[in-house]
């Protein structure tokens, strides 16, 4: 390896990932996730749920999220799922699962392409109703959508009543913590 | 405006952007269609006072395109389908 000076920074530009917290709630930046989204080539979609069984790898219905170990997936349309894996594990999450899946999926890495930002604490409708059109009072653990906050499309994972999972994208890491901190700081 | 996404149920019609005609999804053959036929693909539409069919992209969500039913009296919509069912249903493969 080449020596060189660089150090890695994370999406909100520092060097460790970032945590806020306002009243109840935690805002938690994640660096320690790698993410693939994967699409099952036409007429192949049976032998590609049943290669990531073979992997542990959940493959969930619309509209929903399944977190394993260490493999878990989000639903994002018909036929794509983002899949998440542990980063120290999985770095070069490629290599995992090109060899799994061959020619009958298009795996491509998403790793760097987002934010991951963990929302953790009570009360966090009254959070989130105050940022997209997710009603997360009513929709159940695990689920998953696409919406938006504050412009920025995100994909939003309630995984239980007091933690939401945000991926939103990386370049504008620091709008969507802002519009998060401002809303919390409304709310609480 | 509320639109029936066939996978997600009822969603915001802000989260939507509006195409237009469903007719879209019949381009002619490049290789066989006439220039009079492409010039009507492209140009001519209709405009019912009534039921339309429309195509509309959930780009705010899922991001999958559908074919919505509408009234354009009303507002009422009748249906939503994906576009790619439609599409392949009409021989369309891609």
């Amino acid at each position: 390896m080449a020596e060189h000076g660089l150090k890695p920074l994370c999406a909100l530009g520092e060097a460790a990932p970032k945590a806020v917290t306002i009243g109840p709630v935690t805002i938690t930046e994640r660096a320690d996730v790698a993410l693939a989204s994967l699409a099952p080539r036409r007429g192949r979609e049976d032998e590609v749920r049943a290669k990531a069984a073979g992997i542990g790898l959940p493959l969930p219905g619309p509209a929903a999220a399944q977190a394993g170990a260490p493999l878990g997936a989000v639903w994002l349309t018909p036929e794509i799922w983002l899949v998440e894996a542990p980063f120290d594990s999985h770095e070069d999450i490629l290599g995992h699962l090109k060899p799994v899946f061959g020619d009958a999926a298009s795996i491509t890495e998403q790793t760097d392409a987002w934010v991951r930002l963990d929302v953790t604490g009570r009360d966090l409708p009254r959070l989130f109703e105050r940022l997209c059109n997710v009603d997360l009072a009513e929709v159940p653990d695990g689920f998953a959508t696409r919406t938006v906050i504050e412009h920025l499309g995100v994909t939003l994972i309630r995984r239980s009543a007091g933690e939401v999972t945000l991926y939103g994208p990386r370049s504008s890491a620091g709008s969507l913590l802002h519009a998060l901190e401002v809303a919390a700081v409304s709310a609480f | 405006m509320l639109i029936p996404h066939p996978i997600l149920g009822p969603r915001d019609a802000q989260e939507f952007v509006y195409l237009g005609d469903a007719a879209l999804i019949d381009r002619p053959d490049g290789m066989t269609a006439g220039v009079e036929e492409f010039h009507d693909y492209l140009y001519q539409r209709d405009n019912p006072a009534g039921v339309h069919r429309e195509l509309w992209y959930h780009e705010q969500g899922d991001r999958s395109w559908l074919v919505v039913t509408r009234d354009t009296v009303t507002h009422e919509i009748l249906g939503a389908e994906l576009a790619r069912d439609v599409a392949r249903a009409r021989g369309r493969s891609k």
